[in-house]
This record gives C-alpha cells, sequence and structure tokens, in this order.
C-alpha cells in the first residue's frame, strides 16, 4: 500500500508538470514568440481557461502528499522553506499575470502583466527543477528529521549544501528548457501565424540546450551520490526510462521538424515524465534521502497511519475519476486555435 | 520576537487576508444560481445579465480567493511542520480531499461559467454554475471539518511515536462540531454576498444609473440577506455557542468575560476586560442572560475562568472577547437593518426611501468584519491549543526555520497582500462603474481561445 500511494503522489505530480508545465512554459518563451500585443494576447488565451484547473494539481498532489507522507511534507517544506514561499509568490505573480492582463485595455497594462507572466514563470521552472534536484542529491535532514537549507553556500556539492548548489542549478535549467519547448509545442498547436512559426522555431533552437543539458545531467547524476544507480541494477526494467528519455527527446526534434504539434507535445510530455519517472525510480524507496543515510526519509518512516492510507484508496480514484472528467469537457469545451480576432470586452 | 510568534502572526494574518475572498465567492456562488434560475424561469434576459455581471465579480474575486489559498496550504508544512507532522495523519484526510473533490471542480467549471455560455447554451451553463456553487462549498466543508478538528478532536488514535493517526473516517468527516460550524460558517458567507449584491445595488439606485438592474440587485440582496442575518442568530449561532460551551468551557468564559464562576451568570452587552484586576469595566448587563442561553436555565452554574488553570486560559482574552461582541453586535445590526428593508420592500417604498439606501450601502464591509472576527473567536479561543485538549501550540511550528526567516517571509506577505489589496479595490471600482449594462455578452469568448 505504501508503494501504491509512493506511486500516486509520483503521478500526480507528473500530472501537475505535464499540465501545469505548459503553461509554464507558454510564460517562458512568451516574450520570444509573441512580439505584438495581439500576438501576447493570443498567448495568454491560449492557456486562459486551463491554467488554474491545472495549477490545482500541484494542490492536490500537495493535498495527496500531506495525506499520504505527513512526515516528508513537514520535513521537505520546513527544509526548504525560503524557496517555497518564494515559490507562492511567483504563483502569485504568474496568476496575477494570466488573470489581470485583460482585465484593462491599455498597452501599458498589457505590457506590466507579460512581464510578470513571463519572470515568474521563468523562475518558477528554476526553483521547480532546482528542487527536484535537491530530492536527488539529499539534504541535510538530523536524526530528528528536519534540516534547513539556505539559499546557496557556496555551490560545491557539500555537506553542508545550500539550495542552490551547481547540480540543482543545473537541474533548474534543464527544467526552464524543458518547459519552455513544453509551452512552446502547446503554443503551436493552439495558435496559428506568427506565433506558431515563431513557437516551432523556439522548440527547435531550444531542443539543441536540452540536449546537451540532458546529458550533463545525467552524468551530473551519476556522479553525484554512491548507490544512486542500485534501483538500476536491482530492478533491470528501470533501463527503460533513460531509453524513453532519449527516444522521446528525438521525437521532439522529429515531430516538430515535420510541423506535427500535438506529436510534438506529446514526445515533449513524455519526455517531462520519463524523467521524473527516472527520478522516482533512483529514490525509491527513500522519499528523500539524507546526506546520512540512517536519517534518511522512505515511504516506511514518513507515511500516515495505515487505516487512513487505505480509506484513501476507496476516495483518491473516485475523486481522481472525477476530475479526469471535468479536465476531458473542459477541455473539450477549449479545444481548438485560439481566434485571432480582436474583438474585445469593453469591460 | 522569535520564531513562534512570528509564525503565528503570519498564519493569522495570511489566513484572515485569504478569508477576506472565498467568504464573497461562497456566498456570490449560490445567488449567480438564483440569478440565472429567475432568468430561466422568468425568461427575462436581465437576469441573464445580472447574472453574467456577477460572474464577472466572482471571476476577480474567485482569483484572489486561489492565489491567497495556496499559500495557506504551504504554511502548514513550511510553518507548522511540528503539527503536521503530529496531525498529518488525520487531517490530511481532509486537506486531500478539499484538493481532489472541491479545487478541480470548481477551477474547472469557473473557466466554463465565465467563457463558455455562449457555447454550452443556457441549460447547461446553468449546470455550470450550480457546479461551482457546489465546488466552492465543497470546499468551505473540508476546510472546516479540518478546522473542526482541531476544534474537537475525534476519531483518532495517539501513536507510540506521539503523532495522531485516524481511526474513524466518518467520525471525521461527520465531526459534530464540523457540521455546526459549517452551519454558521456558510449563513455568514450569504450574509456577506447578498450584502454585496444589496449594496451595490443600492449605490445604482441612489446613483441614478441602470437604476433597473439596481433594483434587482436590492430585491434579491435584501431578502437573502435578511433570512440570512436571522440564521446566524438563530439557529446557527446559537448551536455555535452551545458547542463551545459544551466542549470548549475556557473559551466560552474568555469570550464572554467571565472571570469567576457564577450561578446565574450575566450577558455582558458592553465593557472592557480589565485581564490583570478580572473585572470588566463600566458594564452594561442582562442579569443572568448567560445561563439561560447556554443551559435554559435562569441559574445555572457558568465556569469562569478562575475554575480552569491558567497556563488553559486562551492568551489574548481581550481580543476574544472583542471579537466576540464585534460579531454579535454586528449581527443584531444586520437583523435589524435587513428586517426593515424587507418590510419597505414588500410596502413598496424600499426604493425611494433613501436613508435606508445609504444605510444598506455603506454597510457592505460589516459582514466581513463580522466573519472574521468569528473566526477570531473560534482561533483565538481555542488557544493555547492547536488541537484542543492535545495539543499545544506552542509545540507545533517548524523547529528548523529561524526567526529571520520568518520575519522576511512575513515582510514578503505584508507587501505583497497590499499590493494586491490595491489591485483588487481598483479592478471591482472599474467593474461596478462599468455597469451592468455595457457589458458585451460575446467578450470573453474570444479571449477564452477555441472555435466560439
Ligand atoms: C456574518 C457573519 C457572522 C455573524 C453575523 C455571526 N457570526 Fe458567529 N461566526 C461567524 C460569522 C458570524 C463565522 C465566521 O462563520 C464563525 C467563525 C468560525 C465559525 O465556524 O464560524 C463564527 C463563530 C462563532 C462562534 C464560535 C464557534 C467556535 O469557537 O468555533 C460562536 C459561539 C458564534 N459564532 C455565535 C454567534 C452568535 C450568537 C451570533 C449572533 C448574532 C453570531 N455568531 C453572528
Ligand atoms: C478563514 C478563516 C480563519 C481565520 C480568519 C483564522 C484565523 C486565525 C488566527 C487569528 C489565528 C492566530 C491565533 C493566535 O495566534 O492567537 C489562527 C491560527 C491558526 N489557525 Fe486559523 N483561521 C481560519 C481558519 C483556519 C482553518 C480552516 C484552519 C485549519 C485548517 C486553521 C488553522 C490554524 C492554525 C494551524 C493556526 C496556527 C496556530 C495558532 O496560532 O493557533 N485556521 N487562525
Ligand atoms: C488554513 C486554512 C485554509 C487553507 C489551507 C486553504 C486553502 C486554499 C487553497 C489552496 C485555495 C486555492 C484553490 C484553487 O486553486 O482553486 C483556496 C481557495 C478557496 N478557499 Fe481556502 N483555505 C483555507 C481557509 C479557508 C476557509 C476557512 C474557507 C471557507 C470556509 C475557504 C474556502 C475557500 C474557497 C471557497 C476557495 C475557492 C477560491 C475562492 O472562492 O476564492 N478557505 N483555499
Amino acid at each position: 500500500m505504501l508503494t501504491a500511494w509512493f506511486m500516486i503522489v509520483a503521478l500526480m505530480i507528473a500530472a501537475y508538470v505535464i499540465l501545469d508545465g505548459f503553461d509554464l512554459g507558454a510564460g517562458i518563451v512568451h516574450h520570444f514568440v509573441a512580439r505584438t500585443d495581439e500576438e501576447r494576447e493570443s498567448v495568454i488565451a491560449a492557456v486562459g481557461p486551463v491554467w488554474d484547473g491545472n495549477e490545482v494539481w500541484l494542490l492536490a498532489a500537495g493535498g495527496t502528499l500531506y495525506f499520504a507522507f505527513p512526515v516528508l511534507y513537514s520535513a521537505g517544506f520546513s527544509g526548504f522553506y525560503l524557496p517555497l514561499i518564494i515559490v507562492l509568490w511567483l504563483l502569485i505573480g504568474r496568476a496575477a499575470g494570466i488573470e489581470l492582463r485583460h482585465q484593462i485595455e491599455d498597452p501599458m497594462w498589457h505590457k506590466l502583466w507579460d512581464f510578470i507572466f513571463s519572470l515568474s514563470s521563468i523562475l518558477l521552472a528554476v526553483f521547480y527543477g532546482a528542487a527536484l534536484g535537491n530530492v536527488i542529491r539529499g539534504v541535510p535532514l538530523n536524526s530528528e528529521g528536519y534540516f534547513f537549507e539556505p539559499l546557496w553556500t557556496t555551490f560545491r556539492v557539500t555537506k553542508d549544501t545550500g539550495i542552490l548548489d551547481w547540480f540543482t542549478v543545473l537541474a533548474g535549467l534543464v527544467a526552464l528548457v524543458a518547459l519552455g519547448i513544453h509551452g512552446a509545442a502547446w503554443l503551436a498547436i493552439k495558435t496559428t501565424g506568427e506565433v506558431q512559426a515563431r513557437s516551432r522555431r523556439a522548440a527547435g533552437v531550444l531542443w539543441y540546450a536540452l540536449l546537451v543539458l540532458t546529458i550533463l545531467s545525467l552524468i551530473g547524476v551519476i556522479n553525484l551520490r554512491e548507490g544512486i544507480l542500485d534501483n538500476f541494477s536491482r530492478y533491470p526494467i528501470g533501463w527503460l526510462v533513460p531509453v524513453t528519455v532519449i527516444a522521446s527527446l528525438a521525437c521532439v526534434k522529429f515531430f516538430n521538424a515535420k510541423g506535427k504539434d500535438t506529436a510534438a507535445f506529446v514526445s515533449s510530455a513524455l519526455y517531462l515524465a520519463s524523467m521524473l519517472a527516472g527520478a522516482v525510480f533512483a529514490l525509491y524507496p527513500n522519499v528523500l534521502p539524507a546526506n546520512d543515510p540512517a536519517n534518511s526519509l522512505t515511504i516506511e518512516n514518513a507515511s500516515a497511519g495505515a487505516y487512513g492510507l487505505s480509506v484513501g484508496l476507496i476516495w483518491w480514484p473516485i475523486a481522481v475519476l472525477m476530475a479526469l472528467g471535468y479536465f476531458f469537457y473542459l477541455f473539450r469545451t477549449f479545444s481548438g486555435k485560439v481566434a485571432q480576432t480582436t474583438e474585445r470586452d469593453p469591460g | 520576537m522569535n520564531a513562534y510568534t512570528l509564525d503565528r502572526i503570519q498564519f493569522a494574518f495570511t489566513v484572515t487576508y485569504h478569508y477576506l475572498f472565498p467568504q464573497l465567492t461562497m456566498g456570490l456562488a449560490p445567488l449567480i444560481v438564483i440569478f440565472k434560475g429567475l432568468a430561466i424561469w422568468k425568461k427575462d434576459e436581465r437576469w441573464d445579465q445580472a447574472a453574467r455581471f456577477w460572474t464577472k465579480v466572482f471571476a476577480i474575486v474567485f482569483v484572489f480567493g486561489v492565489v491567497t489559498g495556496i499559500p495557506m496550504e504551504f504554511q502548514f508544512g513550511t510553518n507548522w511542520s511540528a503539527f503536521s507532522r503530529f496531525a498529518g495523519g488525520v487531517i490530511g484526510q481532509t486537506l486531500a480531499m478539499e484538493g481532489t473533490f472541491a479545487f478541480f471542480l470548481e477551477s474547472s467549471f469557473v473557466g466554463i461559467l465565465l467563457f463558455g455560455e455562449k457555447k454550452l447554451g443556457q441549460k447547461l451553463h446553468f449546470a455550470a454554475a450550480v457546479l461551482v456553487f457546489v465546488g466552492t462549498w465543497l470546499s468551505g466543508w473540508f476546510i472546516v471539518a479540518t478546522d473542526a478538528w482541531m476544534q474537537h478532536p475525534v476519531g483518532y488514535d495517539v501513536m507510540a511515536n506521539g503523532a495522531v493517526q485516524l481511526n474513524d473516517f466518518w467520525a471525521l468527516v461527520l465531526n459534530k462540531w464540523a457540521v455546526v460550524q459549517y452551519l454558521h460558517n456558510m449563513g455568514g458567507a450569504v450574509v456577506t454576498g447578498s450584502f454585496a449584491v444589496a449594496a451595490l445595488g443600492a449605490f445604482y439606485v441612489l446613483s441614478k444609473r441602470q437604476v433597473e438592474y439596481g433594483q434587482m440587485f436590492l430585491k434579491v440582496g435584501v431578502i437573502v440577506a435578511c433570512a440570512g442575518s436571522i440564521w446566524m442568530l438563530a439557529p446557527s449561532g446559537d448551536l455555535s455557542g452551545q458547542m463551545v460551551a459544551h466542549y470548549q468551557p475556557t473559551t466560552l468564559a474568555a469570550m464572554e468575560g467571565l472571570f469567576k464562576t457564577e450561578q446565574g451568570a450575566d450577558v455582558v452587552l458592553v465593557g472592557q476586560p480589565d485581564v490583570e484586576k478580572q473585572t470588566i469595566d463600566n458594564p452594561l448587563r442582562i442579569p443572568n442572560a448567560l445561563s439561560m442561553i447556554t443551559y435554559r436555565r435562569w441559574d445555572a452554574e457558568i465556569k469562569g475562568l478562575d475554575a480552569f488553570p491558567p497556563q488553559d486560559h486562551p492568551d489574548n482574552i481581550p481580543l476574544l472577547y472583542y471579537s466576540f461582541h464585534i460579531m454579535v453586535g454586528l449581527g443584531t445590526i444586520f437583523i435589524a437593518v435587513m428586517t426593515i428593508a424587507v418590510i419597505a420592500l414588500w410596502r413598496r417604498k424600499l426604493f425611494t426611501a433613501n436613508w435606508l439606501l445609504w444605510l444598506i450601502m455603506v454597510s457592505f464591509p460589516l459582514p466581513f468584519i463580522a466573519n472574521i472576527a468569528g473566526w477570531m473567536v473560534a482561533e483565538i479561543g481555542r488557544q493555547p491549543w492547536l488541537v484542543y485538549g492535545l495539543y499545544r501550540t506552542e509545540h507545533g511550528f517548524s523547529p528548523t526555520v529561524s526567526s529571520g526567516n520568518v520575519m522576511f517571509t512575513l515582510l514578503g506577505f505584508l507587501g505583497m497582500y497590499t499590493v494586491l489589496s490595491l489591485l483588487f479595490i481598483f479592478l471591482i471600482i472599474r467593474r461596478i462603474h462599468h455597469g451592468v449594462e455595457e457589458l458585451n455578452s460575446i467578450g470573453p469568448e474570444q479571449l477564452a481561445g477555441g472555435v466560439v
């Protein structure tokens, strides 16, 4: 059952990354693919009706994490105190950017919120990547199961490292570029004309950066911590993960070059999912490795009681099936290209 | 200031600020359903227009509710990690269910309610309004159930490591305290929503713009506000008082300013508690009334604060006392104003009674104050416990987060929320200024994307 909840939480995080990833990504490439006011409006329109639903996956994943592994939630959230609060502020900025822009039809007002939307998306992506990097690298948990990390110390991976060191910054860059591609692929689906052409080009260019960064980060991981690849030798099926990573990365390039936008988007979703799967696979059964392995949090010592977890196995599938139903309905209602008209709501 | 104090200030500030928005969305959601329902029932386009207008207001409020809600969820981990470790095995249930059952529902259908009118047709659009209403009220349920467990813990076992774990799902979800708290709290939200609708109606009538819509808003607003205000006193307010008297006697004593145990205790209407001297300055009392309303007997004994060890007293008695008196005082005023308004409406005098319209217009902030005061009663009354009788607040904060870091984030929240407030007020005033009629019914679909 603990393994089941571990997978459920991982799945929900993956759903979050894939779904909110594309609107974060749209924010990352916003200023590059859309130059005029109308073009930028079409980018916002491409994420407008869905971004809040996407972000709820973060809350639902967070709530489920809290529910299933409360000890992990409390250790992780207090240990990553500052970056998480900064993430909150960025989430606020991102939401304001999307939702307030169209409240007033004025070019300066639009510029302001476009900038805030973009900047917070970029920083969020970097922070998310760095957070994942921290979890993979391990943190200085004490014997009480708590830790605290400052934002940075020496940028080297040492005993008293900060949130940002070379490895986690690298992870942040991977996330930035990967989500940028993901968002560009989404925009290519949703838009037409110049914006679509630039989105395709952006995805194509960023792809080379992602290739380099992916290779660097894989090398980085291997040299990071002893025993990090143990699970791969224990369960050889895990080697499917790097295979999928490489295959999906290739597919992104292939479909992007052919102008097959939906296929490129799906490939990039697969890439994100398999990168996450790799991290999760390497971690298991740890949920937060400690520098001193004795203090690591595992699915055993971080979980909630068995009764509560088994009750959750009843309501969770119901809730998520319902949620998938809404999403299906929502995305169907708003499917198709964003209209390029400039007719606007006067209020 | 130490980290613990700052953690408390930050949580209190952020949750109080958050609650300014959900109370309005939870209050407006059923009113939008009413407007849409009237439109379909009476086949009257004007009610549709009213629904559209309030949906737009709803949307602005909703965004602010969402962005200020997320910090709440995070803070359980960032600032209250010891508490989360202690209680996560129980309240994780309701928090996770809120995310999976309520937030998905709300956030998906708000988009559809806002942008989907053209595509869906009247019936389905009405259904979307109902689903948004259900979503906001469900999220209210789960969060109230979470809080209710902290007020009145049930259905748990204490484990060897000191943490609690759930042992009875239904006890948690159908906690008696949660039921009472929910009935009262949702009533409070309806009061906020209907006051806002009535106040805007009064504004439009008084300023002689969109008088027709102003009158429609007034009609619905005043009737709902009157029913809601009475509901707040009885049965729901009375029931809340019964719960507190029964399960949190220290809270009752402190919020009533009852320092000494008495047979036949009085209700203090006015007066300032002096905690040092254990008295009330210049009190205005109703003799024996407190005994009557709590135990239905004039001479029943009510335990005063002296009956409990000082370390179990709430740590901010005056604030608790004032919060309670402000809530009840405002509640009484609401009943008075709205009853007069309904009588005036019935006798067809409301739309010309300028003094009454002015009164209704300027009183829209009061329900916000009453609701916040009510939560202050609940939360400060629960002190010094984080989980009543089980876990003290001073044990709950994050042990590894230094006071400097909390100070930094607290200042950040203060600054950010100041900016948010300005934006919110600016946008709402603009929306009101644009009015109901100018609202173009085809605008936002283009923005939303998709084949219109
Ligand atoms: C419009 C808002 C409003 C109004 C007019 C009232 N209340 Fe209230 N009250 C609330 C809004 C509220 C609230 C915000 O909804 C609270 C906070 C926590 C809760 O469950 O409800 C609350 C809590 C609350 C509590 C504390 C429950 C606890 O400790 O958990 C009591 C005893 C009362 N109320 C009693 C009353 C009485 C006797 C009223 C008589 C008029 C009254 N309230 C009016
Ligand atoms: C929206 C309505 C709410 C308001 C206005 C509110 C207000 C407050 C206030 C003023 C405090 C500080 C009390 C003190 O330090 O003396 C507080 C504390 C707290 N409340 Fe609430 N609260 C609300 C809802 C909730 C809910 C729904 C929960 C639980 C899910 C909750 C959990 C807590 C916790 C964990 C603390 C921190 C510990 C403490 O200082 O008591 N609150 N709240
Ligand atoms: C500590 C307590 C609280 C936490 C952790 C919390 C958490 C949240 C979160 C994460 C959201 C955003 C949801 C989204 O993205 O759609 C939210 C919004 C909301 N919350 Fe809270 N909340 C708290 C207090 C309350 C209280 C006391 C109520 C009402 C009884 C409430 C009712 C709502 C509603 C109705 C929304 C939807 C957005 C809106 O209507 O403005 N919340 N809350």
